[in-house]
């Protein structure tokens, strides 16, 4: 079981001579089996954290290590033995199809003229099962979906045979199935290869619920290491996320809109139709608060307001509106 | 895909001897099949067929292939390093450096007090000189800028800077030398002689031996370079290898023949095509295979009773067309 970790890693780029830190003083650890979902605002780093991990930029100061081993210090190819990683550029090759594309993840192991073996085929072959994109290996990359051109650049780095892979917004640009979809594919991976899968995400709902450990990026902040639970109950996400305009709503793990409540009302009755009445309620304007004057009954079928039994939310909303004086709405 | 590359190939093999066979055999002298047969086997050796198909279109036929599968190489490497489908073996400059020397020896002789004019040597020289200044400087901006589109964007400046001195220098000559300097970039193919071929020879095997070395990072180099690197390749050392061979190739050739356009650009583009693949280890022998059989083809052109047109004039008829087939197929 290999541990990667960082020693006072400053992470950033540099110009002319003068270095411009983005993170420093990081010391963090990764271990075999696990899922790590790297979440952060914009500009704090992550995409800069998973290029220095990959060694395709150099760090400003400090060191990674892979057990014992100083990453900086191996050669290109014991690097590539060491990480494989999933950037956010698009790759299109011209008459490559899936096989082909999988198959440079054994770059690393074939001969220079980069003949697959035997167990090189098997390799890539596994890692299309993985993915489950064994069917269309014989398929054109410029024929696929970003969903399954996704799923292919991963099993190139499956192909790889790499401890650490490293996936940058693995789940962009794609609809709510495939972010699915590849979240818990990564999940399973992780868990059932012993690989450590280190990736970026903006889908904060999601890694919530599939990534065993959540790093959190703040702005010249540093990184907060924990299980997702943890640092939601620590408020770690409202701190790292402060905003005005919206907050992270531990009720449900995702970010709420902060809209500027004057009206009160009390609502009760039924869970899951109560859930959606408060996010119309506060869209509307109203907080909802106990023993107000305005009473809302939430049934199985209707709100009951007013002693008037209603059908539909607008409907509601238009209720409410008018015994509250405000025609508009 | 196995066997069917195999068979385009012995296709393609076919077809390579044959244009050989009918590039010996055609011009403006006609010379029968079987003479050619006999000449080539050695069995006679003292007609004037002898001396034309020796001393002429042997080298003549030889250089197109040479020239053929030399440019269409080193357009490949140019067109995987730069992940642009029209780039092509001078988008370094080479061929602008080489027109500036040649153009340096050729015009500015006039008012020199020794005269290289009429010598091919030094024509060759001056050309070589050109081409190898031009890519030792692209060659040492490529270690100080790491992107590849500053190294594109510098290879096309030096050019524009060699095409404005050539013309500063056209200004200043006499009408002889400016036909003679135009000759040059009009190309040819029957300029280059046995002696010439000895060196010539050499030149092209490294810079090919070079592209057969690269053919495993050339296919990485496909995925960017950022994936390429992931995979354990060397880009810097890649890089400066593929600029030397392509510098050689391109180059050499350039220097004997005269800049030949569009072979480079169009040939890589035609081989994809046929051979539906996006692999060096297949896509190298076909560019050599299928640039040197577009070259014969060519030349067998430029060979109309009576006149004898510019190889130049030719490429481009086929080329062009194909750069607009690519330009249309990308919609």
């Amino acid at each position: 079981m290999s541990v990667l970790s960082t020693q006072h890693l400053s992470i950033g780029y540099r110009r002319k001579g003068t270095a411009n830190v983005i993170q420093h003083d990081l010391n963090l650890k990764l271990e075999s089996g696990k899922l790590v979902g790297l979440i952060g605002p914009n500009g704090s780093g992550k995409t800069t954290l998973l290029r220095t991990i990959a060694g395709l930029l150099k760090p400003i100061d400090g060191n990674i290590l892979i057990d014992d081993k100083e990453f900086l210090l191996l050669s290109q190819r014991e690097k590539a033995l060491n990480v494989s990683f999933v950037l956010t550029e698009k790759v299109d090759i011209p008459n490559a199809d899936v096989f082909d594309m999988v198959s440079f993840g054994r770059f690393p192991y074939n001969n220079w003229r980069g003949n697959l073996s035997k167990q090189d085929r098997t390799k890539v072959f596994q890692a299309l099962q993985m993915v489950r994109m064994e069917k269309m290996m014989h398929r054109y990359i410029n024929e696929l979906s970003d969903g399954e051109r996704q799923r292919v650049m991963i099993a190139k780095a499956l192909a790889q045979d790499t401890p650490i892979i490293l996936l940058d917004e693995p789940t962009a640009h794609l609809d709510v199935p495939n972010r699915v979809g590849i979240m818990l594919l990564l999940h399973k991976l992780a868990h059932k290869t012993g690989k450590m899968i280190l990736l970026s995400t903006h889908e904060l709902d999601l890694a919530l619920q599939a990534a065993d450990l959540i790093w959190l990026m703040s702005k010249n902040g540093g990184i907060e290491c924990g299980v997702p639970e943890d640092l939601v109950f620590s408020g770690s996400f409202n701190r790292t996320f402060a905003s005005d305009y919206y907050f992270f709503n531990e009720a449900n793990g995702n970010f709420s809109l902060n809209y500027p409540l004057t009206g009160k009302v009390s609502v009760s009755g039924n869970k899951m139709r109560i859930y959606w009445t408060l996010r119309a309620l506060a869209r509307a304007g109203y907080e909802a608060v106990e023993n107000a004057p305005l009473k809302i009954e939430v049934t199985d079928s209707a709100w009951i307001l007013n002693q008037k039994e209603i059908f539909s939310v607008a409907e509601m909303l238009d209720e409410l509106n008018n015994l509250n004086g405000n025609t508009s709405l | 895909m196995y066997s069917r590359n195999h068979l385009l190939f012995f296709a393609f093999s076919l077809l390579f001897i044959f244009l050989f066979l009918a590039d010996l055999a055609w011009g403006s002298v006609a010379i029968p099949a079987k003479e050619i047969y006999s000449v080539l086997l050695g069995k006679q050796s003292s007609s004037i067929y002898t001396e034309i198909i020796v001393n002429f279109r042997l080298p003549k036929a030889i250089t197109a292939i040479l020239a053929g599968a030399s440019l269409s190489v080193a357009g490949l490497m140019m067109q995987t390093l730069f992940r642009n489908p029209l780039a092509d073996p001078y988008i370094l400059g080479v061929s602008s450096g080489a027109s500036l020397g040649t153009a340096l020896v050729v015009m500015a002789s006039g008012f020199l007090p020794f005269s290289f004019v009429g010598n091919g040597w030094a024509l060759i020289i001056s050309a070589i000189v050109g081409a190898a200044l031009v890519l030792l400087i692209v060659l040492f901006v490529s270690f100080r800028v790491n992107d590849i589109v500053s190294l594109l964007i510098v290879g096309i400046m030096f050019g524009t800077i060699a095409a404005a001195l050539v013309s500063i220098i056209q200004n200043f000559s006499n009408p002889d030398a400016i036909k003679l300097f135009l000759m040059w970039t009009f190309g040819s193919l029957s300029a280059v002689t046995w002696n010439y071929l000895q060196i010539l020879l050499p030149v092209v095997l490294v810079g090919i031996g070079i592209a057969f070395f690269l053919q495993k990072r050339l296919d990485g180099l496909l995925l960017g370079e950022n994936y390429a690197r992931g995979l354990g390749i060397h880009i810097s050392q890649t890089r400066s290898l593929i600029i030397l061979a392509t510098g050689l190739l391109a180059g050499g050739i350039t220097a004997f023949t005269g800049p030949i356009a569009f072979v480079g650009v169009a040939v890589p583009h035609i081989a994809r095509g046929i051979f539906q693949t996006s692999s060096h280890k297949i896509l190298l022998p076909a560019c050599m295979l299928v640039g040197a059989a577009l070259l014969m083809i060519c030349d067998i052109i430029t060979q109309i009773p009576d006149y004898t047109l510019p190889v130049n004039t030719i490429s481009a008829l086929f080329g062009a067309p194909v750069i607009i087939w690519i330009i249309l197929r990308r919609k």
